[in-house]
């Protein structure tokens, strides 16, 4: 069910302001992509144009092609609430709903969305979500527990199985790990690894590390310099990114020389 | 042979400690005051209010002197500040516990089960009962709610999650402040000449009595609702839209829930703010001495208009009808106070659970 995403010329603007320029990549399915750059490049930007997140802020409009599984996504009647169902997104802060338990947390993109669901099948979902979130056994007997008395790891995990449940075909993440800490990274790695043997998955980080660790393939986002937007710079195999890259910019921002 | 090396800079001893007044020191010298401005007043032949202020000045000045001498130009300005900060706390408090003692001690004697059972229709020349208000008041401020709740929250959901910044937005926070300035008996009247248009002349109903206390109670709860929504972090709105779910969806199944607690606070409050409104209910509520359950037909009694009427056109039994007029501000006041403590106890119930 895992899906490639071809992304061809896309430009992102914020009313007049443009904020990404001319992106072109293609993004294979069941494998981690990581995307990496200095802040404000628009790494997270891009990100959220896939699942046309972006639209939440006032004025951001984008031109060029995203096409997921032969659909563009920003076709005139393509329904933007359909995109985010087909393609999930975890965020930097976890944000479980304080409104409610683990359990109704992990239910929640089913039940907002009016799916009725018998108990049984319920009770199925959320154990299969949480597990898959490598979560199951610290919470299997608190489950009607509020989700935010959770630790700071544990509600980003919540907040992945909670993406999850809805069985999505993409999975992006923006920098899930930079409020954890490093035991808390080291499980959302792992189940970053797990996880893409069913999902295509996105991920921004900043932690060069990181990206080498969890990654097939990395693209390289900087900006043209102070005011311009940001780019592409280079898109290849997380190895080759890594050992012998293409790019100067590239060497210079990962080995820790900038400019 | 001269040493031509500066010696080591001795650093001076800096004492941490210094002399302290001994804690009860307020208390003592509060106690002082008093008792000074006691004597000094009554010699003097002074009222309450003159014993009071002196005492007040005496303990500001001495407990200010006193640390002066003791420990230091410091210490002294902050009791002092310490000091009026407790003497402005202290007067605040004079009014209100004033005003609740003295509704307590002229009111309690009316409570009884006749008084809260009775209304007051062929009661002549004897104590009767306050029911027929007490229906009245909750009837109309029932009515007032059920019109405002709507149009309050659903302006607040307008005004945050859809206009933003946009000019329709702001015209309607400016027209909202408007109102909330509007002076209630101009409320009364509105209703009054609205319902004349629409039902004839001279209409008075239990029903415009909810219109009037409305168009005071809309722009505390559109407010109220505006600034609690404002409060649920973007980041929820974000996970649900992430989740694929519609906006509206998400309006009322996370934020609502996220800010119900403050919501229903907000409308607690706006409801105890109108429940005692007088001048509008006098117009088109009119009075009665009789139980009415209809507030779409003839003229409803409330407590604030009972006890105004009970005042000024007492009859032929002025202190009968007096004591029945503190009894119904009691009532009036506890009624507003359970509202409070509602408010306070589903604010609690409601608040989104942190606990591990």
């Amino acid at each position: 069910m895992a899906k490639s995403i071809d992304i061809s010329d896309l430009s992102i603007y914020y009313g007049d302001f443009l904020a990404v320029e001319g992106v072109s990549m293609t993004i294979p399915a069941r494998s981690v992509t990581a995307l990496i750059g200095p802040s404000g490049c628009g790494k997270s930007t891009f990100l959220r144009t896939l699942n046309r997140m972006h639209e939440v802020i006032p004025g951001a409009r984008v031109e060029g092609k995203i096409v997921i599984d032969g659909q563009s996504l920003y076709d005139p009647t393509v329904d933007p609430v359909e995109v985010r169902r087909m393609v999930g997104m975890v965020f930097q802060r976890p944000n479980p709903f304080p409104t409610m338990s683990i359990y109704e947390n992990v239910l929640a993109g089913l039940r907002l969305n009016n799916k009725k669901l018998s108990k049984r099948d319920a009770d199925a979902v959320v154990e299969k979500a949480l597990r898959g979130a490598n979560l199951w056994n610290e919470v299997k007997d608190r489950l009607d527990r509020p989700g935010m008395g959770l630790s700071g790891g544990q509600q980003q995990r919540l907040c992945i199985a909670r993406a999850i449940a809805v069985e999505p075909q993409v999975l992006l993440m923006d920098e899930p790990c930079s409020a954890l800490d490093p035991i808390s990274t080291s499980a959302i790695e792992d189940l970053i690894h797990e996880l893409k043997t069913d999902y295509t998955i996105v991920i921004v980080t900043h932690n060069m590390q990181q990206a080498a660790r969890v990654s097939e393939d990395t693209g390289f986002f900087n900006l043209a310099g102070a005011g311009k937007p940001g780019r592409l710079i280079e898109f290849n195999p997380t190895k080759k990114i890594f050992s012998v890259p293409d790019e100067d910019a590239t060497e210079a921002y990962i080995s820790g020389r900038f400019g | 042979m001269t040493d031509l090396a500066t010696p080591p800079q001795e650093h001076t001893h800096v004492p941490l400690k210094h002399p302290r007044l001994p804690s009860s020191a307020p208390l003592l010298a509060a106690g002082i005051a008093v008792a000074a401005s006691a004597i000094v007043g009554m010699t003097l032949g002074w009222g309450v209010a003159g014993i009071g202020a002196l005492a007040i000045v005496l303990h500001l000045a001495g407990i200010t002197l006193w640390s002066r001498a003791v420990e230091n130009a410091r210490a002294a300005t902050d009791r002092l500040v310490t000091s009026l900060v407790w003497v402005a706390l202290l007067v605040a408090l004079i009014p209100l516990v004033s005003l609740i003692w003295k509704v307590i001690t002229e009111g309690a004697n009316a409570l009884n089960g006749r008084f809260l059972t009775w209304s007051m229709r062929n009661v002549i020349g004897e104590p009767g009962g306050i029911y027929h208000a007490i229906i009245g008041t909750l009837l109309i401020t029932l009515a007032a709610a059920v019109i405002s709740v709507p149009v309050g929250l659903l302006s607040a959901i307008y005004l945050v999650e859809y206009g933003g910044q946009s000019r329709l937005a702001a015209w309607i926070r400016f027209l909202v402040d408007v109102m909330t300035g509007i002076p209630s008996i101009v409320a009364g009247l509105f209703a009054y000449a609205l319902f004349s248009i629409i039902f004839g002349p001279g209409t008075q109903m239990g029903l415009g009595g909810g219109v009037a206390l409305s168009l005071l109670m809309i722009p505390i709860v559109v407010r109220s609702a505006e600034e609690m929504l404002k409060l649920v972090p973007a980041d929820l709105r974000e996970a649900s839209y992430a989740l694929g779910v519609p906006k509206w969806r998400t309006i009322i199944k996370v934020v609502l829930p996220t800010a119900m607690a403050g919501i229903i606070t907000g409308v607690t409050l706006a409801i105890a703010r109108v429940i005692g409104e007088t001048a509008p209910l006098l117009i088109i509520c009119g009075s009665t001495d009789s139980v009415n359950f209809d507030v779409f037909h003839g003229q409803m009694a409330s407590l604030p208009v009972f006890i105004y009427s009970s005042y000024t056109q007492p009859g032929s039994n002025p202190e009968i009808l007096k004591s029945m007029a503190w009894g119904a501000a009691l009532v009036l006041i506890i009624i507003v106070m359970a509202l409070n403590l509602f408010a306070r106890l589903a604010g609690k119930f409601f608040a989104p659970k942190r606990g591990r």
